[in-house]
């Protein structure tokens, strides 16, 4: 049995496995629930000054897959709508239950510094783990001057994390919004105000569909919609690809990471964390499917770790960081050619058609006496494209084989081909 | 009527219904949804060339798939107006379903386009018909046979703008559809609603109890209209040549099954109660058992004198058969009816037979059933009408045709069951129609110029 116990910028729990702040840890009974089921450690719903938020009806929207699952989820829920007072209060209670577990609170005040000292000081006083930032809420606060109006000015991300620090011993978590063009400015930010990590992403900017009878987007509220934020599988690569910029950047590689965006079983939480990510966090999924899927989650991803041989989560905890690079860093001598498996075969003929119409042409059809079609690769058309592979509907069916082009390594910047190459 | 939706029956006709219920229950909207998706919209797809009426299936799945069930509904109908009742009757474990790409995978499992096809036009609401008429071109054909062939070769005439005439012997259109198909398939006279669904495209004159041969003769029509389709499918019934076969309780499977298919109530039909021999190896043979089961006899049994591997009813017709508990008896032939001094009929007698040289022979082993009636299904022929001289030429039993469907006659085309080509299949006859009526108007407008 691999060893699933982390410590987070000094936050320890027994997985890896958060709930992020949303709906699932509103108020004790839910976190109570969660822990129970197994959770280690959760991020308690974004507290805010009094009088607490006012939340409309409806709230949710969600597109789906073909199969009728929850591919992508949308909410224009505001932060708590409980008071400041009765949060607190329960937090406290439930730390106190239960120790082991990993207990964060997340934040939002004005983007003044007596708002924010006054809170933090609140918050320390309840035996919380830690402080998480909510610099990233895209629906309804940011249009009374918080949440992701905050996380897109760099400055603001910095100071107000500079204020955390000075007035809080606790570790302060930064929750970065992906609404902006490059997460790298908000990171650095972060990192310069201090903060003991980021977490990321937020939800993103949606509108998951519109009701033509109606319309108006979803979800409606008396004939009217509004944009929310997006989360949910659909924003998984989206997080990925933003994690991996952070663990990447020189400024902020060592700035520990919390993974969020649509982690909905262990190997999407393995994914993150081979990206750096410290621990993840999970909404949608727990949403969906209820709490238990924590078990599955830790079952699953501690026999991954022991057919790989991994003891710790620090054992393969960013191994794919340094394989992730620049494409200009990418081999040009590297070649693979799509190969069809005719046993495997079913003659659906999706691989030649998106081939034809809209690739290399490197697909040829030939018709067979039965009726049915045959397809072969012209390997000197194929440039590898993967298209094939993933049009092909069944497993294993279409391999990219790599092809020994008897050349060296060279990327880009070292192409004679490439007409910048001096200056690159 | 310009769908097919769902007309409650009434309080008389529900009671023999509740007997023939949906043997193949209808798909709900999520689950065609679900299996829609499943649909992978293969290039140059298998199922197409493996269906008979050329339908452009995986466009109409990826219909439904984006929930535009009036586009499926219209993509089936611009290839078979009968979409509807193929969707129902077609042996589609032999067609398409035989034909798509899932069979070949770890699921095994074909994509359900029969009961996909059966959601699209089922489901499909459009405010006026959904096959548009060309301006009219003055033109009048006559056809011959209100079944499918008939029916699909009119709508396809009226379509392209030529006046029709339709000529059916019965007093409903429809042919075996209405006839001839077993009940639990064509369930909530079915038949008749699709019937006034195609005639309402409009420019179709049907004349119901007009048969070929006693009311209408071929030669006035020639004369009288620009071209003639027949589509007068078969109407003669094979026999088993043994003494006593005239007897009531020796049965055409066909007549019995049109009795049901007409009949309101159980009481209108003489249905043995102990025991019933079914006499065949096709669709039909398995259809008559399946009824007589439906209708409460208690041990049907049907007997062929071959195995089941030369069946021409295909494996889900015999699972059908297995799951209303019939007894299938296989390598027997007919031998003689046996019957009491009443003149009442009480068992049958059967020789084994075995396949010597690959030729069926005779054992010395007989064996005997006891049998009420018996139920002869061994096959369809075409009878010509007497009194009807100037019939195209007959080769082999059926109507000589060309390729367009045209008979050994100038401007008379054949199509359905009783030409020579092709499987007697709803979906073949829909096609020849179709085709039949195509080559009629080429013909006509190249005359035109």
């Amino acid at each position: 049995m691999a060893d699933l116990s982390t410590d987070f910028v000094g936050i320890k729990s027994p997985n890896p496995f958060w709930l992020a702040s949303a709906p699932p840890t509103d108020k004790a009974y839910n976190v109570e629930r969660a822990f129970e089921a197994g959770w280690g450690g959760v991020v308690w719903k974004t507290l805010g000054e009094d009088p607490a938020a006012v939340n409309v009806s409806s709230r949710y929207s969600a597109i789906y897959d073909s199969y009728g699952e929850v591919s992508g989820f949308n909410n224009i829920e505001l932060i708590t709508d409980r008071s400041l007072e009765i949060n607190l209060r329960e937090i406290e209670a439930v730390k106190k239950s239960w120790p082991d577990r990993a207990l964060v609170v997340s934040l939002m005040v004005p983007c003044e510094e007596n708002a924010w000292k006054t809170i933090v000081k609140e918050v320390e006083k309840t035996g919380a783990d830690g402080l998480e930032l909510n610099f990233g809420c895209p629906h309804g606060m940011p249009e009374r001057g918080m949440g992701a109006a905050v996380g897109q000015v760099p400055e603001y991300v910095e100071q107000v994390t500079r204020w955390c620090k000075q007035y809080s011993k606790l570790p302060v978590i930064v929750k970065l919004t992906p609404n902006i063009t490059d997460i790298r400015y908000s990171a650095r930010a972060a990192n310069r105000g201090g903060a003991d990590a980021v977490s990321l992403i937020n939800t993103i900017n949606s509108i998951t569909g519109i009701d033509l009878d109606q319309m108006t987007a979803r979800p409606i509220v008396d004939g009217k919609s509004t944009h929310g934020g997006y989360c949910g599988p659909a924003v998984k690569p989206i997080a990925l690809n933003m994690v991996s910029e952070i663990a990447r950047d020189p400024e902020t590689q060592r700035l520990p990471i919390s993974g969020i965006g649509g982690i909905s079983n262990w190997r999407d939480a393995a994914e993150f964390i081979s990206l750096g990510a410290g621990c993840v966090q999970v909404c949608t999924a727990a949403m969906v499917y209820g709490f238990r899927i924590v078990k599955e989650m830790q079952d699953g991803l501690n026999n991954w770790m022991d057919s790989k041989g991994y003891e710790r989560l620090t054992d393969f905890q960013g191994l794919a960081v340094p394989n992730t690079t620049d494409w200009k860093y990418l081999n040009m001598n590297y070649k693979v050619v799509a190969d069809i498996d005719q046993d495997k075969c079913i003659g659906c003929g999706r691989c030649y058609i998106g081939c034809e119409d809209t690739s290399h042409q490197a697909i040829e059809l030939t018709p067979q006496a039965d009726g049915t079609n045959r397809f072969d690769i012209i390997e000197e058309e194929c440039v590898g494209c993967n298209l094939c592979q993933i049009t092909c509907p069944v497993e294993d069916c279409i391999t990219m084989v790599q092809k020994d082009t008897d050349k060296p390594y060279m990327n880009w910047t070292q192409d004679e081909r490439n007409p910048f190459k001096d200056v690159s | 009527m310009n769908s097919i939706t769902a007309v409650p029956n009434t309080p008389s006709e529900n009671a023999l219904d509740e007997l023939f219920k949906d043997i193949n229950p209808a798909l709900t909207s999520r689950q065609a949804s679900f299996e829609a998706s499943r649909c992978y919209y293969c290039y140059d797809a298998p199922c197409v060339k493996a269906c008979p009426s050329d339908i452009d299936i995986p466009s109409f799945i990826a219909s439904i798939h984006n929930e535009d069930l009036e586009g499926a509904a219209k993509t089936i109908y611009s290839e078979n107006i009968l979409g509807g009742s193929c969707a129902r009757v077609c042996p589609t474990e032999i067609l398409c379903e035989q034909a798509c790409v899932r069979n070949d995978e770890a699921e095994c499992a074909p994509v359900l386009i029969g009961l996909l096809q059966r959601h699209a036009t089922d489901q499909a609401e459009f405010s006026e018909h959904p096959i548009s008429r060309a301006p009219t071109t003055g033109k009048r054909i006559a056809v011959i046979g209100g079944g499918p062939a008939g029916l699909s070769c009119a709508h396809r005439l009226a379509s392209l703008g030529h006046e029709v005439d339709v000529f059916e012997a019965q007093s409903k259109a429809g042919g075996l559809n209405e006839y001839g198909i077993a009940k639990y398939k064509l369930t909530q006279n079915f038949a008749q609603k699709e019937v006034d669904f195609i005639l309402g495209i409009g420019g179709i004159t049907l004349h119901t109890n007009k048969a070929l041969g006693q009311d209408i003769h071929l030669e006035d029509l020639s004369e009288k209209y620009d071209s003639v389709f027949l589509g007068i499918g078969l109407q003669g019934t094979r026999q088993l040549n043994l003494d006593g076969e005239d007897h009531p309780a020796v049965h055409n499977a066909v007549d019995f099954i049109k009795a049901l298919r007409q009949a309101k109530h159980t009481e209108d039909l003489s249905v043995p109660k102990k025991h019933a021999i079914v006499i065949g190896a096709g669709n039909t043979a398995i259809d008559i058992a399946c009824q007589l089961k439906r209708l409460g006899t208690e041990e049907v049994t049907l007997v062929y004198r071959r195995g089941t591997e030369q069946m021409s009813a295909t494996g889900h017709e015999q699972q059908i058969a297995k799951d209303h508990e019939v007894r299938i008896k296989t390598w027997s032939r007919p031998d003689a009816l046996t019957f009491d001094d009443n003149n009442t009929l009480t068992s049958m007698t059967f020789v084994k037979t075995t396949l010597v040289d690959g030729k069926l022979t005779d054992t010395e082993e007989t064996f005997t059933l006891p049998c009420e009636a018996v139920f002869k299904a061994v096959g369809q022929t075409l009878v010509t009408p007497e009194n009807e001289p100037g019939l195209p030429q007959v080769t082999s039993g059926k109507f000589q045709v060309d390729a367009s469907f045209l008979s050994s006659l100038a401007n008379v085309y054949v199509g359905g069951d009783c030409t020579t080509v092709g499987e007697d299949l709803t979906v073949e006859a829909v096609q020849q129609g179709k085709k039949a009526a195509l080559a009629i108007h080429t013909a006509l407008m190249s005359e035109e110029k």
